[in-house]
């Protein structure tokens, strides 16, 4: 293969920002590689995309893409896309999130997002740890495992992210891993697809931080580990709580139809409307 | 269709003038004594084809309001003490990105959960330097239900004009009182501007050092990156670099310091040969205005100030009014916030407080004796 052609999804990239903050070996390539895989595959027009983060190394990943892109503040991405979906229910909005930011700051705005069921796709990059600021533990790492503030290990149970959002209402939830792009594309492909609120919990590696404290020494063993602790969903259902100890469940966990929350708000508007006019798209400049 | 008369509360008062304004998206979180306008905006905004959302918090609140500004609406939300500490850290945000936007804070006896249903001016600092970091923002100080409206449609103007979060600090007596006011048919409105350059030359942050740039929404092929970093001309972080930073924040600050003469407004009654002079804002100003026509009418050279603009501080125009006068009273709600401003800025003059804690504003006999006596 001629090593020097360029990558097929260098056409959606911001060229004049990269290269990328990204370390050698970090799982948010294959996530941003899956993803516009995933957007060709829904057949998603690009030009209709907006993605929106929060703070941290994963959230850094929409500003090196060509598109209307929020880099908001830590925790709280899916409260400015809530705005950004109300305002323009016909625009792909898009998360990009950390565990971190995802499940600590922003837990709440999290839950509150899949209760809702509102129109948003939600990819949260599962490293286990806050890579941006060097290493420390997060809702996700789990129990036993060395964080720069768990010199000794963490004492915390750590969230099933993918059951949580799940119990929290989203209408589409899956998990894969970054040894998994071919299932991850497509995972993020029906996301996109779905009318309703869609968390892709993408579990990947921090070799930089992760890797270092917990005494896996590549990227590539990282990935072999992952890959090797999987279990298929429908497997796992099958199995005792003993028997999946250490294994990292991954599938589909929620795949459903339910009324989705901005069409509500869009039926709301035609129903009580008393100018003849139930939308306000892009308002801001008339003149009355 | 001509103007109408109505009697109702602040609180509903600033809901109508931000919908006379244009704004079509409120984001909320239930807080005493602000509630009536986030309800009043459920009922009304529908009507007007807007959305309201209430939200799991006033951080999220503020964080929808900001998405919604950037896909092309006027948006707000209201609060009250609590709630606007929450707010503090996207406020910030909104400075550093340049959101126009409008906050109503009905400020209630503070710190912390303090006095729900009684009023105070506890939080004219906290307006101004909430968020971390060096910025400048536009607060409003309405003292009476007609001021509530116009004020509050007013700050969409504001907003716009300056790309700048706009405050309108009132408090739980101008919030919860009723009165008849005057609702126009029409109100002023600025729209927001599109660039005049199309996506391929536009760049969202270059603008003159004390101004700002046309604003697109997202959706409309500008494809734009906003960011909370320091940021340079295309909106790119430049976080490490001292130059980028110190523009962007300079400007930042000057677009609104430097454009005070425009920006801000006061209100006097016979300053000209007063002796003294009461100077407030916001509810406490109709005592202060009351003492001083008492005053006049017991032959004392008394005068009145009434800051209707806050923030950025009205300085020149409280020094041309004060010129004649050796002394001056600060009557706020606080135990003294605007007092050391207007100590600042008139370093000749002899300024004396009358602080006010507890739920209820200073009355008239209160002023009258302090301005006797100073
Ligand atoms: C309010 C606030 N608190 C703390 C921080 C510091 N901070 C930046 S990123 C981050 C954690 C990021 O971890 P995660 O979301 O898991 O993303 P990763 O870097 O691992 O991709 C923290 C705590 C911040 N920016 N803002
Ligand atoms: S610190 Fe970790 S998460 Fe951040 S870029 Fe490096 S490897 Fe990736």
């Amino acid at each position: 293969m001629d090593k020097t052609r360029e990558n097929r999804f260098m056409k959606y990239l911001r060229k004049d920002r990269l290269p990328n903050i990204f370390c050698a070996g970090c799982g948010n390539g294959i996530i941003m590689n899956t993803f516009f895989n995933g957007m060709e595959m829904a057949e998603i027009d690009f030009e209709n995309i907006v993605l929106v983060s929060g703070i941290g190394c994963s959230s850094r990943i929409p500003g090196y893409v060509k598109c209307d892109s929020l880099h908001t503040t830590h925790g709280r991405p899916i409260s400015f896309a809530t705005g950004i979906k109300l305002a323009n229910p016909e625009l792909d909005v898009v998360v990009f999130t950390g565990d971190g930011d995802a499940a600590a700051i922003g837990g709440n705005h999290l839950i509150h997002g899949a209760r809702r069921n509102i129109d948003l796709t939600v990819i949260c990059i599962n490293n286990s740890i806050y890579g941006m600021t060097g290493g420390q533990i997060s809702p996700t790492s789990p129990k036993g495992s060395y964080g720069s503030t768990a010199p000794y290990g963490a004492l915390e149970n750590p969230f099933n992210l993918s059951e949580l959002v799940k119990a929290a209402g989203a209408t589409y939830v899956a998990r894969w891993t970054t040894a998994h792009p071919v299932q991850l594309s497509n995972t993020i492909k029906k996301a996109l697809l779905n009318k309703g609120f869609s968390f892709v919990e993408a579990v990947s590696q921090c070799p930089t931080y992760f890797g270092r404290k917990n005494r896996m020494k590549s990227p590539i063993e990282m990935m072999h580990r992952m890959k090797e602790e999987s279990v298929l969903k429908r497997k796992a259902d099958q199995l005792t709580e003993s028997e999946l100890e250490g294994k990292l469940v991954v599938g589909e966990f929620q795949n459903k139809t339910a009324p989705e929350f901005s069409d509500k708000i869009c039926r709301l508007l035609e129903d009580k409307c008393v100018t003849g006019k139930p939308s306000s798209l892009k308002s801001a400049y008339q003149e009355d | 269709m001509k103007a109408e008369k109505y009697f109702i509360q602040g609180n509903e008062a600033c809901a109508r003038g931000a919908l006379k304004a244009g704004c079509r998206f409120f984001a909320g979180y239930p807080i005493t004594p602000s509630t009536e306008i986030a309800e009043d905006m459920a009922v009304f905004l529908p009507r007007e084809g807007g959305s309201f959302i209430q939200m799991e918090d006033e951080i999220s609140a503020l964080g929808a309001v900001i998405g919604a500004v950037w896909t092309g609406l006027k948006a707000m939300t209201a609060t009250s003490g609590p709630g606007f500490s929450l707010m503090q850290e996207h406020i910030g945000y909104a400075a550093m990105t340049e959101t126009p936007l409008v906050i109503v804070n009905m400020q209630r006896g503070s710190p912390s959960t303090g006095q729900p249903t009684m009023a105070s001016q506890s939080d004219m600092m906290q307006s101004r330097w909430g968020s971390h970091g060096d910025y400048e923002i536009i607060a409003l100080s309405p003292s009476s239900v007609q001021e509530c409206f116009d004020f509050t449609a007013e700050a969409f103007n504001l907003a716009e004009k300056y790309r700048v979060p706009v405050m309108v600090m009132g408090d739980e007596i101008v919030g919860h009182m009723r009165e008849k006011i005057i609702i126009p048919d029409k109100v002023e409105i600025l729209p927001r501007q599109m660039p005049k350059e199309g996506p391929e030359t536009f760049l969202p942050y270059q603008a003159p050092p004390e101004g700002t740039s046309a604003m697109p929404a997202f959706g409309d092929g500008y494809k734009m990156h906003i960011t909370g970093l320091t940021h340079d001309e295309r909106g790119y972080p430049d976080a490490s670099n001292p130059q980028t930073h110190s523009e962007l924040v300079n400007r930042l600050c000057d677009k609104i310091l430097k454009k005070t003469a425009e920006i801000a407004r006061i209100q006097e009654e016979s300053t000209a040969d007063a002796d003294v002079i009461a100077l407030s804002y916001g509810a406490p100003s109709r005592s202060a205005l009351k003492a001083v026509r008492n005053a006049r009418n017991q032959d004392i050279k008394a005068g009145f100030i009434k800051l209707d603009t806050v923030w950025p501080f009205p300085e020149e125009l409280v020094r041309e009014t004060t010129k004649n006068a050796g002394k001056v009273v600060v009557v706020e709600m606080n135990l003294g916030q605007i007092f050391y401003e207007v100590q600042r800025v008139l370093p000749e003059v002899k300024v004396e407080l009358l602080p006010k804690i507890g739920g209820e504003m200073q009355s008239p006999q209160e002023i009258l004796e302090k301005i006797k006596s100073i």
